[in-house]
């Protein structure tokens, strides 16, 4: 009896119909070509990820946008999203801490540094109340005053009128992540809807700001709804879209899931690769639990084209040396400030 | 002393394995001196643990 992954004709002519239509023609896989692509048994993925990375450099080139972020608002976060330590519903050991200016102007020196160029502020909130609004414009114009970065934001749902605000102060990029596939978000999140997130993206394009909107993978979805996430981000046609691995984390509903494995998150990553061939496409958090130190490499060669330098919000990441190294190593340069890919 | 990932007595030899393991990509949550769970802030090259008793620890 054949399994799932078995080795067939059938299934190796989605690498043939990708060449021909992605790194053709430049149209994405549809959710059902994503679904064969995730099936891929292991044996093919060494062409799946040299397929995708061909399709990375065609449609994208080998620049690669390096990122830092940084916590402004940590922990007591009202929402109870699964996998993230930030919740005050859960017993986490993270505690609440606000970050003041000179310590934020601090953090985006130390990485545009590295030789980054995007440097993204986070707070762990529904959505920003007037405090956060008012810390973040007077973080924003200190920053500007000191560091020459692109600035993004990632404050949680927002209002036409924060969307408004935000623009005005020169966020260039806004992030708010779908997380996972419509149908499997209410296991993941109940405190708000996959809508609720949809609608603060449609509001961040209107007013002119690039869209970055990613998930996590690995939160109990099946290969169905890992298929349906990349269709469905595909749809919504964002400038960036990061991609993180679940690192359970203590104390939260997660906190006892098996981090993916690893040519699983392989696999992923080239699939949503051939389905959005002209976005940005970031290793964000949970690489280094999920791939180990080989990952960047591989995820460099498989489709990826950004990454996250140094460390996340609440945990440590690879040294950002380390990155940068690879980077030069593979002669992928680091995109130049003010460059689109 | 206490471990620093769990807040639990850090043992006779100080063993606590996936503590141990976790420590590599982990700041610091617990004071190793009282277990009082500390205000940690992760910077892109660093952190600040503080602890309302003993202060505050640093990656540097």
């Amino acid at each position: 009896m054949a399994d799932s992954r078995t080795v067939t004709t059938t299934q190796f002519a989605i690498l043939d119909t990708a060449r021909s239509q992605v790194l053709g023609e430049g149209v994405g896989l549809s959710e059902e070509q994503v679904l064969d692509v995730l099936r891929l048994p292991d044996e093919a993925l060494e062409p799946l990820l040299e397929l995708a990375h061909e399709v990375r450099m065609r449609w994208c080139g080998p620049e690669v946008e390096v990122e830092g972020i940084i916590s402004l608002k940590t922990g007591g976060c009202p929402e109870d999203c699964h996998f993230c330590s930030q919740s005050g519903l859960f017993d986490s050991p993270v505690r609440s801490a606000w970050l003041d200016i000179p310590s934020l102007v601090e953090a985006a020196k130390q990485t545009a540094k590295t030789g980054a160029t995007e440097f993204c502020i986070v707070a762990a909130v529904r959505g920003p109340n007037e405090r956060l609004m008012a810390q973040v414009a007077a973080g924003i114009a200190a920053i500007k005053d000191a560091v020459d970065i692109n600035i993004a934001c990632s404050l949680g749902m927002l209002t036409p009128e924060q969307v408004e605000q935000l623009a005005a102060m020169g966020v260039h990029r806004y992030n708010h992540n779908l997380e996972t596939a419509r149908s499997h978000f209410p296991n993941v999140v109940t405190t708000h809807t996959w809508e609720e997130r949809w609608e603060t993206l449609q509001l961040v394009r209107e007013a002119g700001m690039e869209v970055c909107c990613g998930g996590i993978l690995g939160m109990g979805e099946s290969l169905e709804q890992r298929a349906e996430f990349a269709a469905q981000l595909a749809e919504l046609t964002p400038d960036e879209v990061p991609l993180n691995f679940l690192n359970p984390r203590p104390g939260t509903p997660f906190g006892d899931l098996e981090p993916l494995d690893a040519r699983d998150a392989l696999r992923a990553v080239a699939a949503f690769r051939l389905a959005m061939p002209r976005t940005v496409l970031r290793f964000a958090g949970g690489r280094e639990i999920t791939l180990g130190d080989l990952g960047a490499r591989q995820g460099l060669l498989g489709g990826i084209n950004a990454v996250i330098v140094g460390n996340y919000l609440t945990t440590l990441g690879r040294p950002a040396e380390a990155d940068i190294d690879l980077l030069g190593e593979l002669k992928m340069p680091i995109k130049a400030l003010n460059d689109t890919i | 002393m206490f471990c620093d990932q769990c807040g639990k007595p850090a043992g006779a030899r100080g063993e606590h394995a996936r503590c141990v393991e976790r420590r590599l990509l982990e700041p610091p949550r617990f004071c190793p001196d009282c277990a009082r769970r500390m205000v940690v802030q992760v910077t892109p090259t660093g952190w600040t643990a503080r602890c309302s008793r003993h202060g505050e620890r640093t990656s540097a």
